[in-house]
């Protein structure tokens, strides 16, 4: 009986553990995912400054009231627009950023496919 | 003759790609508040300073009074140095100045004030730094014209003398 007490403690312990966890890994996703604005080339998560620890905690603190990741980028890219996020999203400022490869392949494709083409005649 | 096609092609592209990094590299690279905008203020709920009343933004902001939010710190050097203005501000009829106590310590934000003189209607303190973050702010001093919940201008750094004036001519207009 003893055992079986003691078991489901540690159990119980474990199980929070991981969830604890979980939460914490979600926190460094995101704040590895926003721009310290104060400091140069860091990001929230790296930095130890004011503003980083006040962003750490805001982001803590949104996840344990239950708000997606998405939500979070939200509510601070509308207080300080695009350039807190690492990961820029489509818009009419990035969108060479994101077509730039696609093109280069085709252009690429192309080229290459021109030059065999030559070549077997 | 037959025309190169495809050096010419590949001169254009990467002088296009040149033109768009050219671009890209005259873009600052440190972070540029917004600073023209005409937002809404932002809902929020604040600790009072040096007591535990909890107060709400639609406590402080009522009325067609002109509001001015200043972040401020005593371990902020510019602070001291914008305070002067903040002062000679407090004299305006329709102007009511609401500070923001951003990560301090209370005792030497008491002593501070006493030191230079207590400019604020209104003094609320932010501990944990999330308050200045509803409102779009990312360091100290930081001040915010507001007319019905409106956000007429926002200051980033310290007050000077130009925009002190500035401020002025809005509220009496």
């Amino acid at each position: 009986m003893k055992f079986k007490k003691y078991f489901f403690i540690i159990f119980f312990i474990f199980i929070l553990n991981l969830s604890f966890a979980e939460e914490k890994k979600t926190q460094i996703e995101i704040t590895k995912n926003l721009r310290c604005l104060i400091c140069q080339g860091q990001s929230v998560h790296d930095s130890d400054s004011e503003f980083a620890i006040s962003i750490k905690n805001l982001v803590s603190e949104k996840l344990e009231d239950g708000n997606s990741e998405k939500e979070i980028y939200d509510y601070l890219k509308e207080r300080y627009g695009d350039w807190i996020l690492y990961d820029p999203e489509f818009s009419k400022n990035t969108y060479f950023l994101w077509i730039l490869p696609l093109l280069l392949f085709v252009f690429g494709g192309a080229i290459i496919f021109k030059l065999f083409n030559i070549r077997k005649n | 003759m037959k025309i190169k096609f495809l050096p010419l092609f590949i001169t254009f592209l990467f002088l296009i790609l040149f033109m768009f990094f050219l671009k890209g590299l005259r873009n600052p690279n440190i972070y540029t508040p917004n600073l023209i905008q005409e937002k809404e203020i932002p809902y929020f709920t604040s600790q009072l300073f040096d007591s535990t009343k909890q107060i709400d933004s639609n406590e402080i902001f009522v009325g067609n009074n002109f509001y001015l939010l200043n972040i401020w710190s005593s371990w902020c050097a510019p602070c001291r140095y914008e305070h002067e203005f903040l002062i000679r501000l407090k004299k305006e009829k329709n102007l009511k100045i609401v500070g923001l106590n951003y990560k301090d310590n209370v005792k030497n934000a008491k002593n501070y004030l006493k030191e230079l003189s207590n400019p604020y209607d209104i003094l609320i303190s932010d501990q944990s730094g999330l308050t200045a973050i509803e409102w779009g702010a990312y360091g100290v001093p930081e001040t915010f014209l507001i007319y019905e919940k409106k956000i007429l201008k926002k200051i980033v750094g310290p007050m000077t003398n130009d925009l002190m004036n500035e401020i002025k001519e809005l509220i009496n207009l």
